[in-house]
């Protein structure tokens, strides 16, 4: 047991370093992210203060989205098919896929507190209880990383595979998106936090089913 | 003979519940009116499509368990026939929907799950279509097909029960069968969830018939 925790630190720390060794990726990816949000901010400049709160929720999570589907679309095609099948000889595939999973979890809150603060930042904070905003930021970077990595290992299987990520995710990802949107809308409101109660248990849930289920059915892929 | 009774059961229960459901006494309900009678047709084509998704998962798990190409034929097609069972819902739905909401897609949360779910299952259909490898298509989309059962039902059991929704039994609607269904109309409702299931599960068998032999065909 010991063992395997270091284990899924060793492949964490791989991915890591990996990352930042091919730092045009990662740049790539936060810039995409800096870009999403000044295309909105320009698309929006034509009428000022015209930006409801509905419509500035809605396009930040839309623009996380967006993001984080191709963040984590390259989860399993940056590494060549030999060097995978040596992790195969190494490691179970529920240690590499629980070490995919945290990293891009890392990944995901990093781009997404970015995201958030140049979004905050050049549209205007609308949240009222930013701690409750933060915190659906947290858990959608949880529920995000784990619903499209398993998601991700299933398209870089197929060939054309970045037109699959996208249609094979949006509706994964879904119900987790509405209910995220709903605790968000509850924060920027300053509504009291019992308010939000069952759409967080839910998120939990959502997030607990979908870690179960990478878990559980990632060794199949990983055999092909 | 042994084997074909529920056929013939399928086909009895499927001609009582169309001439006894649209002749049989309903009770009269404002609004609902006479349109009451497709909780005969709408509901259990719901609850089959539901019945056949969940087949199609624990075929999808049967595959991955053995390995056997035969459990995957089987899956595809419940999932095809789920598929056609959820856009008949979807009709069947839109016309009682334009006629007791007004309009036939009301911006309702159940109808939207149900459009998302019905995507899940069309994306599980192109993703079939990526590979080339039959033992590789069967095994990454038999996880597709478990991933999508889990996601479908969060989709439709619990997201439309959590805001206001038009439809009986959400966002704390009192379920149907508690005011406007009596027993008569029981009588009728039972039996067709039953009827349609059976039919879905026959048309399943046809199409992996189908399949078989078209196996056999080419090689």
């Amino acid at each position: 047991m010991y063992q395997s925790i270091n284990q899924i630190g060793a492949l964490v720390a791989k991915e890591f370093r990996l990352e930042w060794r091919q730092r045009y990726a990662l740049n790539g990816m936060l810039l995409y992210i800096v870009g999403a949000v000044f295309v909105c901010y320009l698309g929006f400049n034509a009428r000022r203060g015209q930006l409801l709160p509905i419509v500035w929720n809605t396009l930040f999570w839309i623009i996380q989205l967006f993001s984080a589907i191709n963040a984590i679309a390259k989860t399993f095609v940056q590494e060549r098919a030999g060097r995978q099948l040596y992790y195969y000889t190494l490691a179970s595939p529920q240690q590499i896929i629980i070490a995919k999973i945290i990293y891009n979890i890392g990944l995901m809150l990093v781009l997404s507190l970015l995201g958030f603060a140049v979004y905050a930042f050049v549209l205007g904070n609308m949240a009222q209880d930013w701690q409750l905003y933060l915190g659906s930021l947290l858990l959608g970077a949880v529920g995000f990383a784990a619903s499209l990595t398993l998601v991700a290992g299933i398209a870089a299987k197929a060939e054309n595979s970045a037109t699959l990520m996208a249609i094979l995710s949006f509706p994964v990802i879904l119900p987790l998106l509405l209910l995220l949107l709903r605790v968000s809308k509850n924060a920027m409101d300053g509504l009291e936090r019992s308010a939000s109660r069952d759409e967080l248990l839910s998120i939990f849930a959502i997030d607990a089913i979908v870690l179960a289920l990478s878990v559980l059915l990632f060794p199949f892929i990983w055999k092909s | 003979m042994k084997a074909h009774w529920w056929k013939a059961l399928a086909v009895l229960i499927l001609t009582y519940t169309v001439f006894w459901g649209l002749l049989g006494p309903t009770p009269r309900q404002p609004i609902l009116n006479e349109s009451i009678r497709n909780v005969y047709f709408h509901v259990p084509l719901w609850f089959a499509m539901i019945t056949l998704m969940l087949t199609s998962m624990i075929f999808a798990i049967r595959y991955l368990r053995s390995g056997d190409l035969a459990h995957d034929t089987v899956s595809v097609q419940f999932a095809n026939t789920a598929i056609v069972f959820g856009i008949l819902g979807c009709a069947t739905g839109a016309v009682w929907a334009n006629y007791t909401w007004g309009e036939p897609w009301p911006n309702d949360p159940k109808l939207n799950s149900v459009a998302v779910s019905m995507l899940l299952y069309l994306a599980y259909l192109v993703l079939r279509g990526a590979f080339d490898d039959e033992q590789r298509r069967a095994r990454i989309s038999a996880v597709y097909n478990i991933l999508a059962f889990a996601v479908f039902i969060p989709l439709i059991f619990i997201i439309p029960r959590m805001t206001d929704s038009l439809h009986p039994g959400n966002g704390g609607n009192p379920a149907f069968g508690k005011y406007d269904m009596n027993s008569q109309m029981r009588m009728v409702f039972y039996p067709a969830i039953i009827g349609f299931t059976l039919l879905g599960v026959w048309i399943t068998q046809l199409q992996v018939r189908l399949r078989r032999l078209q196996v056999v065909m080419e090689d």
